[in-house]
């Protein structure tokens, strides 16, 4: 049956694109690189399309209005994301890939991993979910100190909120110790996968200028063999 | 007593709704609205009502998810896993019936087919009414393997209103006074029944 073609489970599938995803803990300096490489892609003439987590219209209302009232459980705050991930990749993401487009994508499957076990989900079953999703063509994961990071995003900030800090978790009454505690257990998840998900390991540490260097030159190598699609250009 | 079902959640329940008058939900996104609506409910309002000693109907429960997302296409060791979380039923009642006879109810009760019933999205005919058919009979087959595998007390759903009940109130008699039979030292009320029900029941991954 043809359904059955197009419900198929994602890892093993080909497409004619290029996905290239931007992972790592907040304040990595992943948004700002993916920006540089989307205005560059562009200037060059190829097919883009940008999504990013956590945007889809159908539960972002539900989304926003569970974390401020504080209604989410392990399991339903991974659901939920899964639910926005789902709506996005079946519209935004799928289809341009199938269509020979560039899909650019600030955090996939890989944030939930990480995030959804540090909260305490079953790895296993948190994969499982995603088992619909296709293997990116380039993994890129902003590999910083946890110092640095939390610094970035701890400056000029007047406060954290309860779901970021990871306060559901537990870890500690104080927002600030949360956060750090939860963004180390999201980092350990993150290095764990590193290498059997053959994640582009980024020094996040550098300038702006010296990081876009190194993906500018990872990005050229892999559209090496690109074509666009026909007429496109 | 407590009562769940399906689309009842305080965390998604209108989004489904909104969503699903569109009919713009791929497919995927559609089955995982349902799963987290349903863990809201279960996480939330159940497991702690269970906990406490209730008894908790449930008007269709993930089997009726399975079923549905089985006629679109999905994987059943995917669905196993995703509904890993909810805690299993004592007992799992299912009325069946030909998809004929569900046709002739549904336009007494509402005089038209619903767009989602037909399996419209799909769709499985050139019509809404061979749609209906066709989508009806297609989620029969899942369920009765899915019965096969779970376990249903299938009864009958051609007679009366009254008669199904009769049957109904039996099957539950006998699993009551089977329960009594087998566990005499557990009180209602006392939460030993809930923690020996409540424990996550988890699927496999291959």
């Amino acid at each position: 049956m043809a359904l059955k073609k197009i419900r198929g489970l994602g890892m093993n599938k080909k497409y004619p694109g290029r996905l290239i995803v931007v992972e790592g803990c907040d304040g990595s300096g992943k948004s700002t690189q993916l920006h540089l490489l989307r205005v560059w892609l562009q200037s060059q003439g190829y097919p883009v399309v940008f999504t990013e987590w956590n945007s889809s219209a159908i539960v972002k209302q539900a989304t926003r209005r569970a974390k401020r009232k504080e209604l989410l459980t392990p399991t339903t705050f991974s659901l939920i994301h899964a639910c926005d991930f789902a709506d996005r990749y079946e519209k935004v993401i799928l289809p341009p890939l199938h269509a020979g487009c560039i899909v650019l994508a600030d955090r996939y499957v890989y944030t939930a991993y990480a995030r959804d076990v540090a909260r305490g989900c079953d790895l296993p079953w948190v994969r499982n979910t995603y088992r619909f999703a296709v293997q990116p063509t380039i993994a890129f994961y902003f590999h910083a100190p946890l110092e640095v990071s939390i610094s970035r995003i701890l400056f000029g900030r007047p406060s954290l909120k309860y779901y970021e800090a990871g306060m559901d978790v537990g870890l500690s009454l104080d927002p600030v110790e949360s956060f750090k505690l939860f963004q180390g257990r999201i980092k350990d998840q993150y290095d764990k996968m590193a290498r059997s998900e053959q994640f582009v390991t980024i020094d996040a540490t550098r300038s702006i200028h010296e990081t876009w260097g190194e993906v500018h030159k990872v990005v050229q190598e892999k559209l090496a063999d690109y074509e666009p699609p026909a007429g496109k250009i | 007593m407590l009562e769940m079902g399906i689309r009842r959640s305080d965390l998604l329940g209108k989004a489904i709704s909104s969503a699903k008058r569109g009919n713009l939900l791929g497919k995927t996104t559609l089955s995982l609205l349902y799963a987290t609506d349903l863990a809201d409910q279960l996480e939330n309002r159940i497991v702690p009502a269970m906990q406490a000693g209730f008894v908790v109907l449930a008007d269709r429960y993930i089997y009726t998810l399975m079923a549905r997302d089985l006629a679109r296409g999905a994987d059943l060791k995917w669905l196993k896993s995703l509904f890993g979380i909810a805690l299993e039923p004592d007992l799992i009642i299912f009325l069946d019936a030909e998809p004929e006879v569900l046709f002739y109810r549904t336009l007494a009760k509402y005089g038209e087919l619903n767009y989602w019933e037909s399996g419209m999205d799909l769709p499985m005919g050139s019509s809404m009414f061979e749609s209906f058919l066709k989508y009806q009979a297609s989620l029969r087959k899942n369920f009765h393997r899915l019965g096969d595998e779970y376990g249903f007390k299938m009864i009958d759903a051609t007679p009366s209103p009254k008669k199904i009940h009769k049957k109904i109130s039996a099957v539950v008699s006998d699993y009551l006074a089977q329960l009594e039979q087998n566990a005499p030292s557990v009180q209602p009320g006392t939460g030993q029944i809930a923690q020996a029900i409540s424990r996550p029941v988890r699927v496999e991954e291959d």
